[in-house]
């Protein structure tokens, strides 16, 4: 994984809304008009690819890209509207939980008969499954933990402790080597992916754009700090027992030692930052802030209704026997790197 | 330097449910002489027995549900 320097390239529109964006990033076009923003599907893809390329902006931007661009007030404008029809449905769907012990108790449950992504992928995944399944993820696990480190100065006390705690060991504990999102670049190399980052996004599917959207929402607005730890929560009680049957769906397949390696780490280190973020950072988190509980439901419960959209998407594609990708992937894998 | 030796007593916090956790770094001397080790910042250490990933935990303790 070299360091680009020029920033992935702009993607392909997938309507006027991403089109219009994307023409304005160029210096090329005019923004969309807000009615135009307002009627737009909320989990569409067009709205989805529109507010990735504003967020964007926020991490590593695009190539040819003004970096400038960040802040400015227009586009900031047609961002915040975006947001609020993507917030606004979250809303809408969530909560399924009245309180955050029933939020996080249900996530401690491990289902004797799931039948999520991991399962597929452990039970029937084959090596194409483990390629799109990785190519799509691509779009966080190469900026792994970086939406979340946007909340550490909103936090306080413990929570803060706790979050920071997380953060260095996502970052691996200060070892450029074990830092996650270079672990990922090394699994998306045993299977013969092109890891440069922002590769995939023409390649990912709306439900997968509106998982790393939502982190990118919560983690930019201090408003909405209560939801990005629920989110983080969520993420991290969950992974542990996804990774593992990831790390067998990887091994059965023999993916390679770096596949199998990333699943592995995150079993056991996720089972660490589970602790900490339900005991350190959401207990630190209420105790300072009680009234953000509701918040903190809503980022479990959001993270939730976005990854099981998710789910239902890859597994009817996959069931099918389709590409549950928008661009079909290079065929064959070098196992020579 | 969090990881220094130093006079303060290591900080082990244990829970009914659920592992023991252990500040980081470690060294574990198993049953069969052999020895583990982990410098993260924490650990935590199986105590259900069930890990397949032992002495570490890796969350089998958890309830499980029919759906």
């Amino acid at each position: 994984m070299e360091y680009d320097r020029e920033g992935p390239s702009l993607p392909s529109a997938r309507g006027p809304l991403s089109a219009a964006v994307r023409d304005h990033l160029r210096g090329t076009g005019p923004l969309p008009a807000p009615e135009a923003v307002a009627a737009a599907d909320p989990y569409g893809d067009d709205l989805q690819l529109a507010l990735y390329q504003c967020y964007e902006l926020h991490y590593r931007g695009f190539a040819g890209v003004c970096p400038d661009l960040e802040w400015d007030p227009e586009l900031l404008r047609v961002r915040g509207a975006l947001e609020r029809v993507f917030l606004a449905a979250l809303r809408e769907d969530t909560p399924v939980h009245d309180s955050v012990d029933e939020a996080v108790g249900d996530l401690l449950v491990e289902p004797v008969d799931g039948n999520g992504v991991s399962h597929f992928l452990r039970d029937k995944g084959e090596l194409w499954h483990l390629r799109e399944y990785a190519a799509q993820r691509s779009l966080y696990h190469l900026k792994e933990a970086d939406p979340h480190a946007w909340v550490l100065p909103r936090l306080w006390g413990r929570a803060k402790a706790g979050m920071a705690a997380v953060e260095f060991d996502e970052y691996g504990g200060g070892r450029a080597d074990r830092v996650h999102a270079r672990l990922f670049a090394d699994l998306m190399t045993d299977l013969g992916l092109d890891t440069a980052y922002g590769r995939y996004l023409d390649a990912a599917c709306a439900e997968l754009l509106a998982t790393v959207n939502l982190m990118s929402l919560f983690g930019l607005h201090r408003s909405l700090r209560g939801a990005l730890v629920g989110h983080f929560a969520a993420v991290e009680i969950t992974s542990s027992p996804g990774s593992r049957r990831l790390a067998e769906a990887m091994r059965r397949t023999g993916a390679g030692p770096a596949a199998e390696f990333f699943y592995d780490e995150h079993v056991e280190a996720d089972a660490v930052h589970e602790q900490v973020v339900r005991h350190e950072v959401i207990g630190g988190l209420l105790e300072e802030e009680p009234e953000l509980a509701p918040d903190v439901v809503l980022g479990i419960d959001a993270t939730g209704l976005v990854e099981d959209r998710l789910a239902a998407r890859l597994l009817s594609d996959w069931r099918a026997g389709r590409s549950s990708l928008r661009v079909p992937l290079p065929s064959g894998i070098s196992h020579t790197s | 330097m969090p990881n220094a030796p130093s006079d303060e007593p290591r900080r082990i916090t244990v829970r009914r449910r659920g592992p023991m956790l252990v500040e980081g770094p470690v060294e574990i001397e198993l049953e069969d002489g052999s020895t583990v080790s982990s410098d993260r910042f924490r650990v935590a250490l199986c105590t259900c027995r069930r890990s397949r990933r032992y002495p570490w935990c890796d969350t089998s303790h958890r309830a499980r549900s029919r759906e």
